[in-house]
């Protein structure tokens, strides 16, 4: 499973690179540049350097000791990539593509974002190399995660709305890639997850597999043996294949992939493509896609912007459908609901797509007493202060909680 | 001979490269579209290009998002495409090529779409987003029905991918004139010539050039030396500025009559 994809980037029959021409020659001149530069020790010395210094790796995995005893199961831990700097796993992606693109020679930086975390930790790593930075977002993320936007400006990145469509995640990626292939000579698409053509999908992976590597060596300290199952929420999919991929060879650790439900299960109403997609193309890859019967996009709802999204990264559908990975869903309510429990017993604020992979074990631990289970909370949630506001309004307002002594 | 293939030689006697038109189909309306496409035939367009509107059309500038955007609202859909191709067919010989996002194909089927749109009367597809490497389970059907399959060149193709269109690619091969998404510009892109020349080299099929001619002076120059030239945008324009008046299906005709005299002896 270690050796996936192909030398076209197939993973089975999903992945592959699905572009206009023009396209094509600038992917095989970054799949090249990278599988070069991933096996030279400077490259490698330089990321390992940033990540420890600059991101803070590794990140703790810390055992969940009151979440755990109130559930009543499994003994939980949380793999803690919300430390990272920025704020979430993203940076580790960010780092590596930085420095492919600066051995590229490519003096611009453009990228998607969905609930700006992405957006934030490029928007990083273009101000601490000095390169120009565009981040397209769809106008809808750009007004519930509005303090990203914020973040990136300040931090020297233009930020571009998007109004098409659902002005979501996928408007984004479009605009980026309209942005790419008209300049393409100077620019390189940093992208974000898991997601697009050939070698994006593998080598956002391989930026993130440190996330699965240390938490395996952690628990191996921690409990002399490797979790019964690992939770992590699935937008794109970059957190859950960087947590997964170090353990696919063990096949008695489940591999737990959590999507958006949203707030129903009709069409449009949620992102949970593995129950409600089939297979098609979207944005250069083959993979599980919420669409209509006409083969039309459908229209999606999280109240998590990462994870809103209506594919999915396409070593998830292969995962999926070999039965190595299991995934499902949980809803907009589930999740904010674990969020909330999540802070009031570990003191632990979790991004809304990573409470989605915490509600999953919130449901899951009670029936597994006796096994050890790690979370990935792959990003803290400053960002979604205002979506937890609207959505627990008994906690938001000026008056004292009670009168002073 | 297949209609694309004896519109080249005929065109090539006449020296007169081809007018190319691609519209959406079903903008402003699935009704309207045969029509329009008869004004350009007026007109002297030689070649239709069918668009088939999509959701997520990341190869296209505003002026084609907004067109797949209306026709979608007109309630326009792959098997909707198919019948207005029909339409046409009933009342003329016009090469028609199919031009497509993939998921709606693999939505409908490759098999059942090479059968339905070779018996509407389309002459081939044009894929937009696939490529000869991924094109192996798709493209078979198309052939086996006897339709043309065109893919792109582009001015970032390599020798060896350039090798790989003129291969896969029958009817004629679509030259992308410039980087970036489809729309209007001021001037032709100066990478066209270089990108013809080592076609050439490659092929004797027909190159088609599009992205970006919108003007008849940007065809005249494409003409010198291409054996086609598309126009999308400008006449995608067009609709979209008249599309509730009864003189749209003029206007088509004059813009496309005034691109056709300009092409007129472009290659002698």
């Amino acid at each position: 499973m270690i050796s996936q994809p192909d030398a076209l980037g197939h993973f089975g029959g999903y992945g592959g690179r699905f572009v206009p021409e023009t396209l094509m020659s600038p992917l095989e001149e970054i799949e090249q540049a990278y599988l070069r530069f991933r096996g030279d020790p400077a490259f490698q010395a330089e990321l390992d350097d940033l990540l420890a210094n600059f991101a803070g790796r590794p990140t703790p995995l810390f055992h969940a000791k009151r979440l755990s005893e109130k559930l009543g199961g499994a003994k939980l831990y949380l793999k803690r990539e919300d430390l990272l700097h920025t704020g979430a796993h993203k940076i580790n992606n960010c780092l590596g593509q930085i420095l492919l693109a600066r051995r590229m020679g490519k003096k611009r930086i453009i990228a998607e974002t969905g609930a700006g975390q992405h957006g934030v930790a490029t928007a990083t790593v273009c101000a601490l190399f000095g390169l120009e930075c565009v981040v397209y977002m769809g106008e809808e993320d750009m007004r519930r995660q509005r303090l990203n936007v914020f973040r990136m400006r300040l931090l020297g990145a233009e930020v571009v709305g998007v109004s098409a469509g659902s002005k979501t995640l996928k408007d984004a990626i479009s605009e980026a890639m309209r942005d790419w292939v008209t300049n393409v000579s100077t620019t390189h698409y940093l992208l974000g997850s898991a997601l697009g053509a050939h070698p994006y999908p593998m080598m956002v992976r391989d930026f993130h597999r440190v996330i699965g590597v240390e938490t395996r060596r952690q628990i191996l300290e921690a409990e002399g043996r490797l979790p019964h199952a690992i939770y992590a929420c699935v937008g794109g999919g970059s957190n859950a294949i960087g947590i997964f991929h170090p353990f696919l060879e063990d096949s008695a650790v489940r591999l737990i992939g959590v999507e958006a439900g949203g707030r129903g299960h009709k069409l449009g109403e949620h992102a949970a493509r593995f129950s409600g997609g089939l297979p098609g193309v979207l944005q250069g890859t083959y993979s599980y896609l919420l669409q209509d019967d006409d083969g039309q996009i459908a229209l999606t709802h999280s109240v998590s912007a990462g994870l809103d999204y209506a594919s999915v990264g396409p070593e998830h559908a292969w995962l999926h459908d070999q039965h190595r990975a299991e995934y499902t869903s949980v809803t907009d309510e589930q999740a904010l609901e674990a969020a909330r429990l999540l802070a009031r017993t570990e003191g632990i604020i979790p991004a809304l797509e990573s409470a989605h992979a915490v509600a999953e074990a919130v449901r899951l631990a009670p029936k597994t007493p006796g096994e050890i289970h790690v979370v990935n909370v792959s990003g803290r949630g400053d960002k979604d202060i205002d979506i937890y506001r609207d959505n627990f309004p008994e906690l938001d307002n000026e008056g004292s909680d009670h009168a002073a002594y | 001979m297949p209609r694309i293939d004896s519109l080249f030689a005929r065109l090539r006697e006449k020296k007169r490269p081809a007018l190319i038109a691609y519209i959406t189909a079903g903008d402003p309306s699935p009704s309207r579209t045969a029509s329009l496409v008869e004004a350009l035939e007026r007109g002297g367009v030689d070649l239709i290009e069918l668009g088939v509107p999509f959701s997520d059309p990341v190869a296209d500038g505003p002026v084609i998002q907004a067109a797949s955007e209306r026709a979608l609202k007109a309630g326009t859909n792959l098997r909707g495409v198919v019948e207005i191709a029909e339409q046409i067919r009933a009342h003329s010989e016009i090469p028609i090529l199919l031009f497509t996002y993939l998921n709606p194909v693999l939505r409908y089927g490759a098999e059942a779409l090479a059968h339905d749109a070779a018996k509407a009367g389309i002459d081939g597809v044009l894929l937009t987003d696939l490529t000869p490497e991924e094109s192996g389970s798709i493209l078979p059907p198309f052939r086996k029905h006897g339709l043309d399959t065109v893919f792109l060149a582009a001015p970032t193709s390599t020798p060896r991918r350039l090798d790989l269109v003129a291969e896969n690619s029958s009817g004629f091969i679509y030259l992308v004139s410039r980087l970036g998404v489809t729309g209007e510009r001021d001037s032709l892109s100066d990478s066209v010539e270089p990108l013809v020349n080592s076609l050439r080299q490659r092929t004797p099929k027909p190159l088609a050039l599009g992205f970006g001619i919108s003007k008849p002076e940007h065809a005249a120059s494409a003409g010198r030396f291409a054996d086609g030239v598309v126009v999308g945008s400008a006449f995608v324009r067009l609709i979209e500025q008249n599309q509730d008046s009864k003189q749209l299906e003029e206007k088509l005709e004059d813009y496309a009559r005034a691109l056709s005299s300009a092409l007129q002896g472009a290659r002698a």
